[in-house]
């Protein structure tokens, strides 16, 4: 959003090289607090490496990472994490078979220290009044917190992996392809926190193949097309007929340097 | 989809109790019946040989089952560890019988005080569980092998620490005592009553804190009768324990809890402790549920699998110290033929899953009081280790069948 000058998450002239696929070449990308950005393209244009890149699985060949104002050096997803980065595969990444606390809180437990490190015993009261309250602000609807993963609508599940990436004070949330497996009601209900995740201030970055949920979701459209940002869109400012032009390469737009 | 589940909605208003039929009902689709169908077994095998043969229910024998059961448990409640992480240990035979044989060489021929020689044989069972984890995690060669490897390989250093006798023959009281001695019937009763108060306590200062924080909580009837049901098993336990098991009325009276028991009841509440409320438990449940989702959430995935192994290990060798202890004896048939299978059937049986991250550590006993009760009631039927043997395995098939059905129900259910 224009408003705010600056922006929380911004990468300025990456590059990465996979052997003789050049996957990015020279792309810049920003994010800024309370907004959405789809990022958008075909098959293999590079939204996958670049998202992977935000998220510290990949380590650029070249370019600079700024985050809310100053360069910063990712090696690892857990770094990205610590930055307040956080990424929603498409596999969620929840375990089946622990209930929706546990799996809020996984590898971040609550304790109270007793003892050597890997005994410390579970707050379970505490995590599961603070697992509810969060579900409560972002309106996500589970039958029961003590329910277990297995038991859950697909929605659902991915309502679960998105309240986890906003639990730790995180200032960027990245979801690939949140939408994609769901029904007409979940989709709804997904879409409805995405929006629920701007008006908290972060900054939502969402894959998505569906320009009709990235139309309404959305208030800016990043293009990728064979490893280059090809355009940018402003949502309130333009059609899915120009944004199909742009992935496709039939039309390039005006739009690009607007940025 | 809609969510019409108006007990438990978690956006409900402050403290609410959630009833105990939705709670049931809920486990049942969650695929989670729990030890039901164990209990239901138990309960018609116990039937079935009561009527075949009358001295089956009597304190005696129970008593007796439960002292034959005590080393498989404990080697039991090591197999579910793995089994939760979706592993499985073919080694816990032969470390149980090395651990015996290191044990009984130590005391018998050199001469170790009794403390130091169990000690070396567990250790022996921690040094072999670290190094077939390490060996499963670092160089990713699946468990089924590693483990394979060390059930000929430890059976090999069976033989070899036995050297030419073959057998020892314990001597030493301490070590003779371990599966041997009973608590006496007060100390077996002060020993209860703490256990159920601490329960009691725990369960209550969990509802108070849930309470505190504005938490659903149950039912104080459903509180009572889990406290009293508790209690009720463990009274007429202690009780039944009580009676005098010599049938020579004139002789002196033997009474009270046998001592291997106690010791596989305290690794039970110990691990179930371990598994449910520490944060180490957490992450073997994580782990087996979904690795690489433990992987992002930064769990050091290799290090709990090194240390599960080590603890299945540790705990056959534990077994194996019971189980010596018991025949006073070690030779080289210490942990061979049923143990490896006894072990892992009753972890099965008892309702852990093949398939990992579902399961619990009383399962262990569970599992281990069916097979038990089979082999004890057809020793007093008089019948061969063929029929043993294909019971068993029967019991077993039926209980893998139960788990990958409630398995598939839950990935019907889900979404």
């Amino acid at each position: 959003m224009a408003a705010n000058p600056t922006p929380v998450l911004q990468l300025r002239q990456i590059s990465k090289r996979f052997g003789a696929v050049q996957a990015l070449s020279n792309v810049d990308f920003e994010v800024y607090p309370a907004e959405v950005v789809a990022l958008v393209g075909d098959n293999g244009a590079g939204k996958s490496t670049l998202v992977k890149t935000i998220a510290g699985a990949y380590r650029p060949d070249s370019g600079q990472y700024i985050f809310e104002g100053r360069e910063v050096t990712i090696h690892t997803p857990r770094e990205a994490t610590n930055l307040g980065v956080e990424t929603v595969y498409q596999d969620l990444a929840l375990c089946d078979n622990l209930d929706v606390v546990a799996n809020l809180y996984l590898g971040r437990e609550g304790v109270r220290v007793t003892g050597p490190h890997p005994l410390h015993l579970l707050s379970e009261v505490e995590m599961e009044r603070k697992a509810t309250d969060v579900l409560r602000e972002l309106s996500v609807k589970i039958p029961n917190v003590r329910s277990q993963i297995a038991t859950l609508s697909g929605g659902q599940r991915q309502s679960v992996a998105v309240a986890r990436s906003v639990m730790w004070n995180s200032k960027v949330v990245l979801l690939d392809e949140p939408t994609a497996a769901l029904g007409v009601e979940q989709t709804f209900q997904v879409k409805e926190l995405i929006k629920r995740l701007r008006s908290r201030g972060l900054g939502v970055v969402v894959i998505s193949h569906n320009l009709a949920d990235v139309f309404e979701v959305a208030n800016r459209v990043v293009v990728m097309r064979l490893g280059r940002r090809v355009a940018t869109f402003d949502t309130s400012q333009s059609t899915a007929q120009e944004v199909v032009g742009a992935i496709t390469g039939a039309t390039l737009p005006a739009a690009v340097a607007a940025g | 989809m809609k969510q019409v589940t108006p007990h438990t909605r978690s956006d409900m208003p402050a403290v609410e109790k959630e009833a105990l039929w939705p709670s049931i009902v809920r486990r049942f689709q969650q695929g989670n019946v729990g030890p039901l169908p164990v209990l239901i077994g138990l309960a018609m095998i116990a039937l079935v040989f009561q009527i075949a043969n009358d001295k089956f229910l009597t304190p005696v024998n129970l008593t007796n089952l439960t002292v034959q059961i005590a080393s498989m448990g404990t080697i039991s409640v090591g197999i579910v560890l793995v089994l939760l992480l979706g592993e499985v240990d073919l080694s816990v035979g032969a470390v149980s019988g090395l651990a015996s044989a290191v044990m009984g060489v130590l005391s018998v021929k050199q001469g170790w005080p009794a403390g130091l020689a169990i000690l070396a044989g567990i250790a022996t069972g921690t040094l072999i569980g670290t190094l077939q984890g390490f060996w499963i995690a670092k160089f990713r060669v699946p468990s089924f092998v590693v483990s394979l490897a060390g059930l000929l390989a430890w059976q090999g250093a069976l033989l070899y620490v036995l050297g030419t006798t073959g057998t020892v023959n314990l001597t030493d009281k301490t070590i003779i005592g371990i599966a041997n001695s009973r608590v006496s019937i007060e100390a077996g009763f002060v020993i209860g009553i703490i256990a159920i108060v601490a329960y009691a306590a725990i369960l209550i200062a969990e509802q108070r804190g849930r309470q505190a924080m504005n938490l659903p909580v149950q039912s104080t009837v459903m509180l009572a009768w889990r406290i009293g049901l508790i209690a009720l098993v463990t009274v007429v336990t202690i009780g039944f324990m009580s009676i005098n098991r010599n049938p020579n009325v004139e002789a002196a009276a033997v009474r009270g809890i046998p001592s291997a028991v106690v010791i596989f009841i305290a690794v039970l509440i110990i691990f179930d402790f371990i598994t449910r409320r520490t944060r180490f438990g957490r992450y073997i449940y994580a782990v087996g549920g979904n690795v690489e989702a433990a992987r992002r959430a930064g769990i050091n995935v290799n290090g709990i699998r090194i240390a599960v192994f080590m603890l299945c290990s540790t705990l056959a060798a534990c077994g194996g110290v019971l189980a010596a202890s018991r025949l006073y004896a070690s030779n080289q048939a210490s942990g061979g033929g049923d143990t490896l299978l006894n072990a892992i059937a009753a972890a099965v049986i008892g309702g852990t899953s093949l398939f990992g991250g579902r399961g619990r550590v009383w399962s262990a006993l569970l599992g281990a009081l069916v097979i038990g009760a089979i082999a004890n009631g057809m020793d007093l039927l008089a019948m061969s280790s063929a029929i043993k043997f294909m019971v068993t395995g029967t019991v077993l098939l039926i209980a893998v069948t139960l788990d990958a059905s409630t398995r598939s129900r839950r990935e019907n259910t889900g979404r």
